[in-house]
């Protein structure tokens, strides 16, 4: 057993390894034809442009997208300066250089890679698969009896912040670094999921695809993982599966069978605020132009934000969408697991999450305010300030870095929600209701508390639970995403989460359950 | 200002100053030889397993004790001169107290057993045994083996700390089944056979008669008592019980049996001493508890109790219904009201014992055999609602109310496969009865007594 572990740990750090060498590898040769479909597509007008890569690029071979793209930068570069200078408008490129490196890339990409995508699927996507499931599935036998399995996790090194920790929080930063802000070092990404994608929607695959197919391959391998650990609780099966569902058939599959029937790319479960460019000009534009499909998204996505939403937190919780629906409590809860303990629990972390947050939601808010304002007066400026910059500011502070690579990229040192907890304007939103108004509670078993402290170790979101269950009080906060952990790992059967009435929900005591019930009255009614 | 002096900053002691400070301004000193800042004991098998660090065990951050103005104070109480009232430290510093609270927890049980003292014989009480135990047993080559001696709750969280790291382990358990004083038959028999299944060594109805040493003073071996068998080990867990930790106390003036003596308000036989915890007794026993109560809650209660006693409401230490909970290694036990073992069992108590096919999952009901009142309730793998239990006690239900209705004592996580229908069923045939289950309804869980 240990042997097939060892061996499925080297075949996915073969895996691994190919698929990081992959933005480095691979020959790019551009061809006139192809060239000119490119400057079709983009509608290029700059003549500058148009001759410098004729000179430089078409027809030389490049080895690496760190030779090619440069070039590609410069050109670009020298053609806007010489249009600005001239007052040329009309010929300057607005595409970033980045995104041209990617569709050139793309397009004259020709090596082995492009011509084995199959294969060289197998070697990253495949070992990786194959070997985390090697390295996972011993563990059926390896752990023992049912029961919680967090033996040792304070001396490994991958779980306690050391070395192994900090490569794996380098690996994602860079990924997410490369995602967002150098896309065309995915272009290799991109060819060897392009028949996946073709299959999906028809079209070739972008960066943004083999980031979804990514999220549910991690999501699924992780899944698996979950279920090993968490068997003998069926509320944690229950919930691992549901957003595995989510993740794979609404975040995945729809959208792109959508885009597959000329309809809208959409996912129908993110929610405004959290997806927050739903109301952007282009966004509200697309949907109102696609007819019938466009409309009835845009009457559901109000819907959910403002009606949904609310009731079903007053229902169940927040945790019906953070742990049971949205994507990145998806990952956060597969993938994320095994960090969860790192979240700070001290109040100084309490206080900065509350800020954060809900300066977040009111930027969200203060930008779509801009942006309705914007798109209906057919402005572009509110009280003297851009929208688009205002839009440009939030999509690359919040949206890329915070979600990205702030909230994915530092799982291993600040556990697993980091975005969730600090950032997520919806969990903000969801959490004010969940905090007023709202059947959920996790409920502290009378006096059974030892204040061990197991619950507030392993609470994701960094709540002191503890110091709530040792009053014997009722935890009811608003950033507790339900996920049902502090719960599974109490030693001593303490906590349950439940929806019931409201009335009796928030009960601050002082004395505990079991002691003389005179001392109750007295102290408590105060 | 009035001085109040606190020895021992476990949970009896913290409760008892935390609840000082709300009610009043007192001036308020914890003392404590072990560790600068209040932590959880309960979890101390966590921090040597990997669950946690030690900083986890901390239930309030480093800020509060200031915050609250509470002062700490790290020394060994060596002597009490309670005509002075003043305290002297093993450091040789004093402090003067107005009114002084023994709150000294228990150490751990020693029989006088030749080599006790050993490197490698420790029990698991205080941060030093844990420090201990990483020091001798802190993988399994360097501890081929380890011997625990005693079956209580601390041996066997002993037993599952040192098989988290693969080391093997004996356990001697004195009783012929485990906690065989306390548990009924079939729950102790489970147990036995849970811990088996983990391949600890139980030995049961076995003593120790020796620790042997090898020539550095380290631990090499034990002797045991029955076979005169020898068994090599390395480390030798000492874990039969606990003693109130109140040996510095006496040539004090205080009265001490085997703990510090009190009446029902916490008092000792010196005006303005007090003492609380693990290290009381009370001169009677409340009810069917003991006289000395180790364990969490009480500690906590006591604590709860004296404060007001302290802070001019004079109160009586009038614990509510028993309870308590445990784990042992992976199956969770809960008790609720009294289930007594075969040994003491009242003859008027008569047993209902259900027990999964194949699951670790069993419960006992206790009842009156004339009156049907419910007396308690042990269970095994399901967890159970406290509120719950607690009311029909108070109630006074009798048990075919308690039955039927056990759906609303269910604590269980959501999706969790329940069993109160499996449970009546066979109550039903037992007795021959006709309950049927009622539905959980919120409004009886919620409805005041
Ligand atoms: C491993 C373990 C697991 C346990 N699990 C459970 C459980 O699951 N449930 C449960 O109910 N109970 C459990 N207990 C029992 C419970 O921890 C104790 O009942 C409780 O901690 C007692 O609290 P206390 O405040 O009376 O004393 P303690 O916590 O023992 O605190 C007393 C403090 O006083 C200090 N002290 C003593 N003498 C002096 C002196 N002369 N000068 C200065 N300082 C001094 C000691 O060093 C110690 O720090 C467990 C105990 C152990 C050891
Ligand atoms: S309080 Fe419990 S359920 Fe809520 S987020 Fe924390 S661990 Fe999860
Ligand atoms: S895990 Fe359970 S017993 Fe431990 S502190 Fe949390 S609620 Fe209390």
């Amino acid at each position: 057993m240990k042997a097939i572990k060892t061996i499925g740990l080297v075949i996915f750090l073969i895996g691994l390894a190919i698929f990081t060498a992959l933005p480095l590898l691979g020959t790019y040769n551009l061809n006139e034809a192809d060239f000119n479909t490119i400057v079709k597509e983009q509608n290029i007008k700059s003549d500058v442009f148009i001759n410098e890569l004729k000179s430089n690029i078409i027809g030389t071979d490049f080895n690496g997208m760190q030779t090619l793209s440069p070039k590609i930068s410069e050109a670009l570069n020298n053609a806007n300066e010489s249009h600005i200078k001239n007052k040329e408008w009309d010929k300057k490129i607005y595409t970033s250089s980045s995104d041209m490196a990617a569709v050139i890339g793309k397009k004259s990409a020709n090596g082995f890679i492009a011509n084995n995508k199959g294969f060289m699927w197998f070697l990253t996507f495949g070992l990786g698969i194959i070997g985390a499931l090697m390295f996972i599935l011993p563990n059926v036998i390896l752990l023992g009896k049912k029961g919680i399995k967090n033996d040792g996790v304070y001396h490994e090194s991958a779980t306690n912040r050391g070395w192994i920790g900090w490569m794996v929080f380098i690996f994602l930063v860079s990924f997410y670094l490369v995602l967002y802000f150098a896309s065309e070092y995915a272009t290799n990404w991109t060819l060897i999921v392009d028949p996946i994608s073709e299959s999906l929607s028809g079209n070739p695959a972008g960066h943004w695809f083999v980031y979804g197919f990514m999220y549910c391959t991690v999501m699924t391998v992780m899944a698996v993982r979950m279920y090993i650990k968490y068997r003998h609780n069926i509320y944690q099966v229950f919930r691992t599966t549901s957003v595995l569902f989510f993740q794979i058939v609404f975040a995945f599959l729809i959208p792109e069978i959508m885009v597959r029937l000329q309809m809208p790319y959409y996912d129908f479960k993110n929610a405004f605020p959290l997806d927050y460019d739903f109301f952007f000009q282009w966004n509200l534009k697309d949907l109102i132009n696609n007819g019938g499909i466009g409309i009835f998204i845009l009457v559901w996505g109000i819907v959910l934000t403002l009606i949904v939403v609310p009731v079903m937190v007053y229902f169940f919780g927040k945790r019906w969408y953070c742990s049971w629906v949205c994507g990145c409590g998806g990952l956060a809860e597969t993938l994320g697991d095994p960090y969860r303990q790192h979240s700070d629990k001290s109040l100084f972390a309490w206080k900065v999450e509350r800020y954060l947050i809900h300066a977040v939601l009111l930027f969200v808010l203060i930008m779509t305010g801009m942006t309705l304002y914007s798109f209906f007066t057919e402005t572009g400026t509110v009280l003297g300030i851009k929208t688009a910059t205002v839009q440009s500011i939030y999509s690359l502070v919040i949206g890329s870095i915070f979600a990205g690579v702030i909230g994915t990229g530092f799982y291993p040192i600040f556990g697993n929600r980091v975005w969730c907890r600090f950032g997520c304007p919806l969990a903000a939103y969801l959490g004010f209701v969940q905090r007023f108004k709202s059947r959920f509670r996790i409920t502290t078993n009378g006096g059974q508390c030892i204040s061990c402290g197991n619950c507030s170790t392993y609470c994701e979101q960094g709540i002191d639970v503890r110091a709530y269950a040792q009053k014997g009080e009722n935890i009811i906060r608003s950033s507790c995403v339900g996920c049902g952990i502090c719960s599974a790992v109490c030693p001593r059967g303490v906590l349950k989460l439940e929806n019931g009435p409201e009335k009796g929900r928030i009960n601050p005591t002082e004395i505990l359950l079991g002691n003389d019930v005179d001392l109750m009255d007295l102290v408590n009614q105060k | 200002m009035e001085h109040i002096v606190i020895i021992g900053n476990g949970i009896s002691g913290v409760t008892l100053a935390r609840h000082v400070r709300k009610l009043s301004d007192k001036k308020i000193t914890i003392v404590s030889a072990e560790t600068d800042y209040f932590f959880s004991r309960t979890a101390l098998m966590y921090v040597y397993m990997g669950h946690m660090k030690f900083k986890h065990t901390q239930p309030y951050e480093n800020w509060f004790w200031k915050k609250n103005r509470i002062e700490l104070k790290k020394g060994y109480v060596k002597q009490i001169e309670t005509e002075d009232k003043m305290l002297h430290f093993a450091e040789g510093d004093t402090l003067q107290y107005d009114k002084l609270i023994i709150a000294t927890g228990s150490k751990p049980n020693k029989f006088g057993w030749p080599g006790q003292d050993l490197n490698g014989v420790m029990g698991m009480y205080h941060k030093q045994d844990l420090e201990s135990l990483e020091t001798y047993a802190p993988n399994n080559e360097v501890c081929k083996r380890a011997v625990i001696v005693g079956g209580g709750l601390i041996g066997i969280e002993l037993a599952e700390m040192l098989n988290s790291r693969k080391i093997p382990v004996t356990f001697l358990v004195r009783e012929d089944s485990f906690w065989n004083g306390v548990l009924p038959k079939g729950e102790s028999e489970m147990i036995n056979e849970h811990i088996k299944n983990h391949h600890i060594d139980l030995r049961l109805a076995t003593n120790l008669k020796a620790i042997n040493s090898d020539e550095h003073g380290n631990v090499k071996s034990v002797i045991i008592e029955e076979t005169g068998e020898e068994l090599e080990c390395n480390v030798v867990g000492l874990t039969a019980g606990v003693a109130p930790n109140v040996d510095f106390l006496r040539d004090s003036g205080i009265e001490i049996g085997r703990g510090v003596k009190v009446n029902r308000f916490l008092e000792t036989n010196i005006p303005d001493v007090y003492a609380i915890g693990d290290c009381a007794e009370q001169h009677e026993a409340i009810g069917n508890r003991r006289p000395i109560e180790a364990v969490w809650y009480t500690g906590r209660m006591m604590g709860e109790t004296l404060a007001q006693t302290i802070c001019d409401n004079k109160t009586e230490y009038k614990p509510g219904h028993w309870f308590n909970s445990a784990k042992f290694l992976d199956i969770e036990y809960q008790t609720y009201g009294w289930v007594f073992a075969e040994r003491g069992r009242p003859e008027y108590e008569q047993h209902f014992h259900w027990r999964h096919a194949k699951e670790n999952i069993c419960i006992t009901v206790a009842f009156h055999k004339d009156s049907n009142e419910f007396l308690g309730i042990n269970t095994f793998g399901i967890r159970m609602r406290h509120e719950i239990f607690d009311k029909w006690l108070t109630e006074k239900r009798d048990v075919d109310y308690v039955m039927s209705h056990l759906k609303d004592a269910n604590f269980d996580p959501e999706f969790f496969k329940t069993y109160e229908n499996d449970i009546l069923t066979q109550y039903n045939n037992t007795f021959n009865t006709n309950l049927t289950a009622h539905k959980k309804s919120w409004k009886r869980i919620f409805s005041k007594v």
